[in-house]
């Protein structure tokens, strides 16, 4: 392309052709898919059997009740909680890893993608064998002498908030990586030189100056955590199993895709809206 | 899913264990290569004079297909001249969903196929189940009763393929003593070391509660008998540590006797045992669950003569007792047909009558009981 193309408005076939691979990829593997998704949520369950092309909101009516209504509390309330604990964790991590030379960076980058590569299954294995009173973690304390016995530590809350931070922990970083790798180490040194302790500076000028990267690292955390449905199986006792726990019992032990879609699509739509809200908050607050 | 999964764990531990079970006797082969070779002989025009289509039979994927090509099609096809080709299914109700939407096309994925008892149930809506014709079973009456799959009218629509046994297992090394009932699950003293299956509709713990504490199942006829029931089990909450889905999970847990009791396969739970974990499956004296997989014949199906030939041949005692020796299920024949040696048959089942789960409330009160069992053990 001549470097006067460039800025062009597209307006043949031709300009456009670059974009026409992508479109039919997202056409075929996510609209069309997700249109079934919506399309099956209004189907019929037939009790017994499968379903049938009717329109009827009757699985979105059986998700209104209490019950659900409890378990998508504590599933938002469990991810926002991840979320806030990763970003929590992962910006001040982030932020000494941008300190150290490049090479130490690079390995400590590539720690955090291999991390990447373990399954949900595998993390959720491995939490639970470091937390059980046979094998676990406690068995260390024990041998240094802070605790009198070992102890199971697992399954329940703390142990099912720990796998999802593990899970979510390396996106976080990820993601506020670029921005704290970017920012002006001058403008922690000014602050310094006018007066604020370095503890001061790092809120006052590096969390400011990096207020959207923490937005977008809560709600890629929150997203993600949302989407875990393994965990809280494997690190999680009954009253633990999120909204996507209950999905994948639909859709897998029970049939009924038509409930399992709508409940799938609702929480898309409750995330969708919190999302929304999140930036339009942070939005007003910069302003 | 879960049965696949059990039995892929199974597999992966085969080679260290128990060699006197899952490798095929000197005898057993000897004699099964002479009548090989014998029927060889007379079932080779047969073969020719048949279309080339075999008769396609759907069985689990991964370790059941496995099995099945390896000690049970070959010796099928060396004594009727069927040739066989096997067919992957998902185990659960997914297969079910693509039979009946082949059959509504006219096809056949796979003629005979093996299937749970609920989507067994789920299929007679539709008719998907071709009636089978009891004069081409001669064999049938090796059955037990409970492996003979009917429609409400009495037509046969299914013939038991393979069986298990869900038991009360415990660690030896926490527990000295052998549980004799499943009542012993709900002790004081049994306070958060119990691991459980999650679904009603796999652990059975509805039939299980009802037998133990309710002298039958006649109470899970009615909605109110159920709840009764349910409020029993929710008794049982504290002193469980887990509910598993994931069988490999609780396995882990029992050996290591993080979560030293529970319920499991018993014969995963042998394998353990023999292996030298510190495990023992225990037939409580109210029986063991006893769930089962059986054969039927899609509609759509163009080899319903084959099909029955197949399903005669799988009644009969030796072939079952191969399966019991080589893949670890529990015979669906009558015992004292059996040539089973008692260690042999203790591996995977017992002659205390078991507890068959009610498929009928599953597939009749399917949604209303699931939500009510969510419930009950999430609050």
């Amino acid at each position: 392309m001549r470097s006067t193309d460039t800025g062009r408005t597209p307006r043949t076939l031709a300009d456009h052709a670059p974009v026409i691979y992508p479109a039919l990829m997202l056409l075929v593997f996510f609209v069309v898919p997700f249109g079934i998704m919506v399309t099956i949520s209004f189907f019929e369950r037939v009790p017994g059997g499968f379903y049938q092309p009717t329109f009827t909101f009757d699985n979105y009516g059986r998700f209104l009740s209490a019950f659900f209504g409890n378990v998508l509390g504590f599933s938002l309330g469990l991810s926002a909680l991840a979320a806030v604990i990763c970003v929590g964790l992962g910006f001040p991590f982030t932020y000494l890893l941008t300190r150290l030379a490049r090479r130490r960076q690079i390995l400590w980058l590539v720690f955090l993608l291999s991390v990447l590569s373990l399954s949900e299954v595998i993390v959720g294995f491995a939490w639970s064998t470091l937390l059980s009173r046979s094998a676990g973690l406690s068995n260390l304390l024990v041998a240094v002498g802070l605790l009198e016995q070992p102890e199971s530590w697992s399954p329940g809350f703390a142990a099912l908030l720990v796998g999802m931070c593990y899970l979510a922990f390396p996106y976080t970083v990820l993601l506020l990586y670029p921005t704290l790798v970017r920012l002006d180490r001058e403008l922690v040194e000014a602050a310094m030189t006018m007066g604020a302790s370095p503890l001061r500076a790092f809120f006052t000028v590096v969390v400011g100056a990096s207020r959207n990267a923490i937005l977008s690292g809560l709600i890629l955390a929150f997203v993600f955590t949302l989407g875990i449905y393994l965990l809280p199986q494997l690190l999680g006792r009954p009253q633990h199993w999120t909204i996507s726990v209950m999905i994948t019992d639909q859709a897998i032990f029970q049939s009924n895709l038509p409930f399992g879609a709508a409940m799938a699509l609702f929480l898309m739509l409750v995330s969708l809206s919190l999302v929304g809200l999140t930036l339009l908050l942070g939005r007003r607050r910069a302003a | 899913m879960n049965r696949e999964a059990k039995f892929m764990i199974e597999k992966t531990k085969l080679p260290s264990k128990r060699p006197s079970r899952r490798t095929v006797s000197r005898r057993t082969l000897l004699g099964g290569l002479g009548a090989a070779a014998g029927v060889a002989a007379v079932g080779l025009p047969a073969i020719k004079t048949r279309a080339a289509e075999p008769l396609k039979v759907g069985v689990y994927g991964g370790y059941f297909q496995e099995s099945f090509d390896k000690f049970i099609f070959p010796d099928f096809t060396a004594a009727t001249g069927i040739e066989v080709e096997s067919v992957a299914e998902p185990t659960g109700e997914a297969w079910l969903v693509q039979l009946e939407q082949a059959a509504r096309a006219g096809r056949a994925p796979a003629d005979v196929n093996m299937m749970a008892q609920t989507p067994m149930l789920k299929g007679q809506s539709t008719e998907l189940w071709v009636p089978l014709d009891p004069a081409k079973l001669p064999h049938m009456e090796n059955l037990l009763e409970q492996f003979v799959h009917t429609y409400p009218d009495g037509r046969i629509d299914g013939i038991g393929a393979v069986a298990w046994y869900i038991t009360l297992v415990s660690n030896t090394d926490v527990f000295a003593e052998a549980p004799t009932s499943w009542a012993d699950m709900w002790a004081e003293d049994k306070r958060d070391t119990l691991g459980l299956l999650a679904l009603a509709t796999n652990s059975f713990l509805l039939e299980i509660t009802a037998e133990t504490h309710f002298g039958g199942q006649d109470i899970l006829g009615s909605e109110e008998g159920i709840l009764e029931v349910l409020g029993k089990l929710a008794e049982l909450k504290p002193n469980v540590k887990l509910w598993y889905r994931d069988e490999g999970q609780f396995q882990q847990a029992l050996q290591t006797g993080e979560i030293p009791m529970g319920q499991y396969y018993h014969d995963v739970a042998g394998l353990a045992a023999a292996e030298g974990f510190p495990v023992r499956s225990t037939f409580p004296k109210e029986g063991g669950v006893n769930d089962s997989g059986s054969w039927a014949v899609t509609r759509a199906s163009t080899m319903i003569e084959e099909a029955h030939v197949f399903i005669d041949y799988m009644c009969q005692p030796e072939i079952q007792a191969s399966l019991s020796r080589n893949v670890g299920t529990a015979p669906t024949v009558r015992r004292d047909l059996l040539d089973l040696t008692e260690e042999e048959f203790s591996a995977v089942a017992s002659d205390i009558p078991p507890i068959v789960p009610n498929y009928q409330m599953y597939a009749e009160r399917g949604d209303w009981l699931e939500q009510q069992w969510i419930e009950t053990i999430t609050s």
